[in-house]
């Protein structure tokens, strides 16, 4: 189960959307630091369980502290569009967001994706076998990918998407589906977070032309067969 | 004569008939005046030659027989012999001593009588104008005919020039009709410098400034939106907070903390469909299609609202359409549906080659005629007087919005039975 004080980081720009989220997330049981620009964020990443972050943030903006987070490390991040702007979101889930609100983000939708990534980073499948898949070999008991023996740094959602495809070798899943079984989202999930997070994936493990994640035109994403 | 072709090939048919009757009326007047004379002239030299020769003898030997004339002592009545009557004004100037002559008409034939006087006897002579008559009357036909042929070069003519002033005025009139209907891209193509063209760019300036208009009222709409969204952003953030306190507060506080998260999320509601219709309006809207179960996904759409009682009828289906905006229209329609109809609300889905439909019906009074067009339009109520209703006033401009992104369309109309039927239909 998610921790009762787990550290939600923040970074928002407008002084009363950030108090006035600082204040629900706070009586929904996290720990929240809240800054104000992306360079007091990526300052006060330490300690920090999930990123929620405002993608229209003067100096650096929201993309950018997004691709410095990732480029770290496998730190959730949940992404604020300020204009539900489909181009905003595309670009940002390219820039490596696990998750997105639109806003005015309603806490309680903002609060179930945070679970929701926590979720992902927390749970353990327990099963203890190693999975061999040509290069790749998965651990899923303490949830870990190497490529040709390396580690390869993930992210919840990544590893969450690449155990749920890798479960079951062959089987196509649709976007819906892995939206649901990864995302949390129901039916009416945004897929393009879904494809987003596949092209991340891929970067990390797979060649070009794709062999462990084959896209089904049409249908959705199968891992192999190799 | 209300047609501009029409009155074109009239003034055109005109112009060329006037012409050629005028040109072969002149031809045929001065024709027959020289037809006339010279063979006026001729007779009259050969007779008065002839009679110079007769009057060498003496008049009482003088005989018509060989002449084709009629000889006559003055003063004696004409004896016939001529075959027809001379008329008296011409005899009356023979007898004033002139050689003079005048066309008749005999047995329906002109004649020409030629008459003169040498001492005291009168000759007189008759010449047949029949011949020429003919070659003037063929001459004259000619003239009509060519004048005649001459009008259908004259028409194709003016069928050529209504053409080339009739079509720049029908694309103007297209392109006006595409502008009304709400094309603000309809322009015409220029062509030339002549007064049409000068039409045309005159058209196209209103059109760019008319266009201009409406996209800086489109764009202060979705900047006033924006703007309206960062205060929302945090009313939103701590309206819950509003409602879980307001049962600790006195009576009236606590009503007030419900009123202002309420109108807070209606608030924003507005504001969202606001931001919506305005990225229709600036045309960056994009559509995510995917294979979708549609049956699934409008039973998620009922089930997440917490929407339960309607009658379905859900056929499996599934189709490439894009599930968030499929959501938004069912939502819209049947949100609508609860709100202004009777219950039950009946939702349909079921398909047709290379299309889905959907229909949301109701039992209620269903939409009045007169309101029945304007249905889809924004902020549009049916009542004037009717207070701010529970949705935006966007839902059913949006849900159509979005059913035209996806190539389809949404159709609004009157149950036979009573009540609204709203058809919606995606192509699969």
């Amino acid at each position: 189960m998610v921790g009762a004080m787990s550290q939600v980081l923040l970074i928002e720009d407008d002084p009363a959307v950030r108090e006035g989220l600082h204040l629900a997330l706070t009586r929904q049981g996290h720990g929240v630091r809240a800054v104000e620009t992306g360079e007091q964020g990526l300052a006060a990443l330490d300690g920090v369980d999930v990123v929620v972050l405002d993608l229209m943030l003067p100096g650096m903006d929201g993309f950018e502290v997004c691709r410095r987070i990732r480029a770290t490390g496998t730190l959730p991040i949940i992404m604020v569009t300020a204009r539900g702007d489909d181009m905003d979101v595309v670009a940002g889930l390219e820039a490596g967001a696990d998750d997105y609100v639109v806003k005015p983000v309603q806490p309680r939708v903002l609060e179930a994706r945070i679970r929701a990534v926590l979720r992902r980073s927390a749970e353990s499948t327990g099963a203890t076998d190693v999975e061999r898949h040509g290069e790749l070999e998965i651990d899923r008991g303490a949830l870990v990918v190497r490529r040709a023996g390396e580690p390869v740094a993930l992210s919840p959602t990544e590893l969450r998407l690449l155990l749920e495809l890798s479960g079951a070798p062959g089987r196509v899943r649709s976007r819906q589906q892995l939206l649901e079984a990864v995302w949390d989202h129901g039916f009416l999930g945004d897929s393009r977070l879904v494809d987003a997070c596949v092209q991340r994936l891929r970067s990390k493990i797979d060649s070009d032309p794709p062999r462990y994640i084959q896209t089904v035109r049409g249908f959705g994403y199968r891992f192999g067969p190799l | 004569m209300r047609s501009l072709r029409a009155r074109l090939i009239l003034a055109f048919a005109l112009l060329g008939g006037l012409t050629a009757a005028a040109v072969a009326g002149t031809m045929y007047v001065r024709a027959r005046n020289i037809v006339l004379e010279k063979a006026q002239s001729a007779a009259v030299a050969a007779f008065t030659e002839k009679v110079g020769r007769m009057t060498v003898l003496d008049p009482d030997e003088l005989s018509d027989r060989d002449s084709a004339g009629m000889i006559l002592r003055v003063g004696r009545p004409p004896d016939g012999s001529l075959g027809l009557d001379v008329p008296a004004d011409l005899r009356t100037r023979v007898l004033g001593g002139v050689v003079a002559w005048q066309r008749v008409i005999d047995g329906g034939q002109p004649v020409l009588v030629i008459g003169m006087r040498v001492s005291d006897v009168e000759f007189y002579t008759s010449r047949d104008l029949g011949a020429e008559e003919d070659g003037i009357r063929q001459l004259a036909l000619l003239a009509w005919l060519i004048g005649g042929c001459s009008l259908l070069p004259a028409a194709a003519l003016a069928l050529v020039a209504a053409r080339a002033v009739l079509r720049p005025v029908r694309e103007l009139r297209g392109a006006a009709g595409r502008l009304g209907d709400g094309d603000l891209g309809s322009r015409v193509e220029v062509r030339g410098a002549d007064e049409l063209a000068a039409v045309a760019e005159t058209f196209n300036a209103m059109a760019d400034k008319l266009a201009k208009q409406v996209a800086d009222a489109r764009r202060f709409v979705a900047d006033v939106s924006h703007e309206l969204r960062t205060p929302l952003a945090a009313m939103t953030a701590v309206a819950d907070v509003l409602d879980e306190e307001a049962a600790a507060l006195t009576e009236d506080a606590g009503r007030a903390a419900r009123l202002v998260s309420r109108e807070t999320h209606n608030l924003t509601r507005l504001v969202d469909d606001l931001v919506e219709i305005s990225r229709f309006d600036a045309g960056s809207a994009v559509l995510t299609l995917d294979e979708v179960d549609v049956a699934a996904a409008v039973s998620a759409t009922l089930r997440v609202r917490g929407w339960s009682g309607l009658e379905t009828d859900l056929a499996p289906v599934t189709a490439r359409v894009d599930p968030r905006r499929l959501d938004v229209i069912v939502a819209n329609l049947v949100g609508n549906a609860l709100r202004h109809g009777a219950p039950p609300v009946t939702l349909t889905l079921r398909d047709e080659p290379g299309r889905v439909i959907i229909t949301v019906a109701d039992r209620g009074p269903g939409l009045d005629p007169a309101v029945l067009p304007h249905v889809f339009d924004r902020f549009y109520k049916a009542d004037t007087a009717r207070t701010r209703s529970a949705g935006s006033g966007l839902g059913l401009a949006i849900a159509r919005e979005n059913a035209l992104l996806h190539g389809g369309d949404l159709h609004a109309a009157n149950r036979p039975g009573g009540g609204a039927l709203f058809t919606l239909r995606l192509p699969s």
